[in-house]
């Protein structure tokens, strides 16, 4: 048990730090990077293993890398882009559109569409968990705003 | 300040450039258009306008002395450390620290300056991810070494042929069908297990994580045109990525 936990924390940090060279982030970023999608993929991975619904752990896992990538994005004076990109690549719904795709070619279209209903519904559910972040961002900031004026 | 026609024309031009630099390698539509009216605001000019696409940007400066410009945007690639370099100009200017014509030679050497890491260590790179995301869907150790195999062909594949041709998604297509491939044959002769695991791990460097992360925060910001359009580029790359899969998979 704790040992596939350390196995999916290796992988998702190195993995995801590899995806940061692929998008040529600043290279004092790129351990950041690999944190950030480390944090998204152990939060997404626990909550599967609750048996939480696999929308609900993509969207509270997106949320998550989000939050941090705003907070990384002001310390370190990067555009937060470059944290979001990396760390919400392994919560993208990879393995599912495959699989849609391999139901399609054998003619099972049924399943095909199923599938691919589900990986639209969790990309759907990474872009929820963006815009809330956003939205906590938003009102944090005029908050702050209103404070100090 | 005293603007000229000719003031108001440089300041478009350092607007358009940097604005050109971000959105070529793969800033926010929003970003863009916010990073221009900075700049122009930071020269003095306080009403300005732009219209980005991911094609291209169209900017125009009102007042006593209008100007207007338009660029066109032909290639797209990604290198985020260019969208925050340009980032860090634009501060630099914002806090009074830049004349015209120092920011627009800062932008140049930006927009010059090589990426930070070469195609080898992408090749690399793609390699690794390939091997982690391998065990990130719940893969066995010892089909890692044919996804490293496989997924660092497949990007070296996809790099190369997308300098040789200007067909964009060609390229994906031919690197998923080469990915497909040798998952396949390293499958048949036993040196990996599960060709659907070693597949999808390998062809994940290829999926425009970028595209589509941007295209959603777009739309977000309401830029509907630039959001729809980049969500059908990530649509069709997913596409070729998918019909190269799937044409191995007949195999099957």
């Amino acid at each position: 048990m704790a040992i596939r936990y350390l196995e999916q924390l290796l992988a998702s940090f190195i993995g995801t730090a590899a995806f940061g060279v692929l998008f040529q982030v600043p290279r004092q970023t790129l351990v950041q990077c690999g944190l950030a999608g480390m944090a998204g993929w152990l939060l997404n991975y626990a909550l599967m293993r609750l048996s939480v619904d696999l929308a609900i752990a993509t969207w509270a896992s997106a949320f998550l890398v989000a939050l941090l990538a705003h907070g990384m994005a002001i310390r370190f004076k990067v555009p937060v882009t470059v944290f979001i990109v990396s760390g919400i690549i392994p919560l993208v719904p990879g393995g599912m559109a495959y699989d849609a795709m391999r139901k399609a070619v054998q003619n099972d279209y049924e399943a095909a569409v199923q599938l691919a209903a589900k990986a639209f519904m969790l990309s759907g559910a990474i872009a929820v968990g963006l815009v809330f972040s956003e939205v906590v961002q938003q009102i944090a900031r005029s908050a702050r705003a209103r404070q100090n004026g | 300040m005293q603007h000229s026609t000719e003031v108001s024309g440089a300041v478009a031009q350092v607007c358009l450039l940097a604005g050109k630099i971000m959105l070529e390698n793969g800033g926010e539509t929003y970003r863009v258009e916010d990073t221009m009216a900075r700049i122009a605001a930071s020269f003095g000019i306080q009403s300005s306008h732009s219209f980005v696409t991911p094609t291209g940007i169209l900017f125009s400066i009102e007042g006593a002395e209008p100007a207007t410009r338009l660029v066109r945007i032909s290639q797209r690639s990604t290198d985020l450390s260019k969208v925050a370099l340009v980032n860090e100009i634009s501060r630099r200017i914002g806090q009074g620290e830049m004349t015209v014509t120092e920011a627009y030679g800062q932008l140049a050497a930006a927009s010059r300056a090589k990426p930070v890491y070469s195609v080898h260590w992408q090749v690399a790179a793609a390699a690794i991810a390939s091997g982690c995301f391998l065990l990130m869907y719940q893969g066995r150790l010892a089909d890692v070494p044919a996804a490293v195999v496989a997924g660092g062909t497949g990007y070296y594949v996809a790099a190369t042929v997308g300098r040789l041709l200007s067909i964009k998604f060609f390229a994906e297509l031919l690197a998923s069908f080469v990915i497909g491939l040798l998952s396949f044959l390293s499958v048949r002769s036993g040196f990996g297990r599960d060709l659907d695991l070693i597949m999808i791990g390998s062809v994940m460097p290829l999926v425009p994580g970028l595209l589509i992360t941007n295209a959603v925060r777009d739309l977000m910001a309401g830029h509907l045109v630039s959001g729809i359009s980049k969500g059908a580029e990530a649509l069709l790359t997913a596409f070729a990525i998918g019909a190269g899969v799937a044409l191995v998979l007949t195999l099957n």
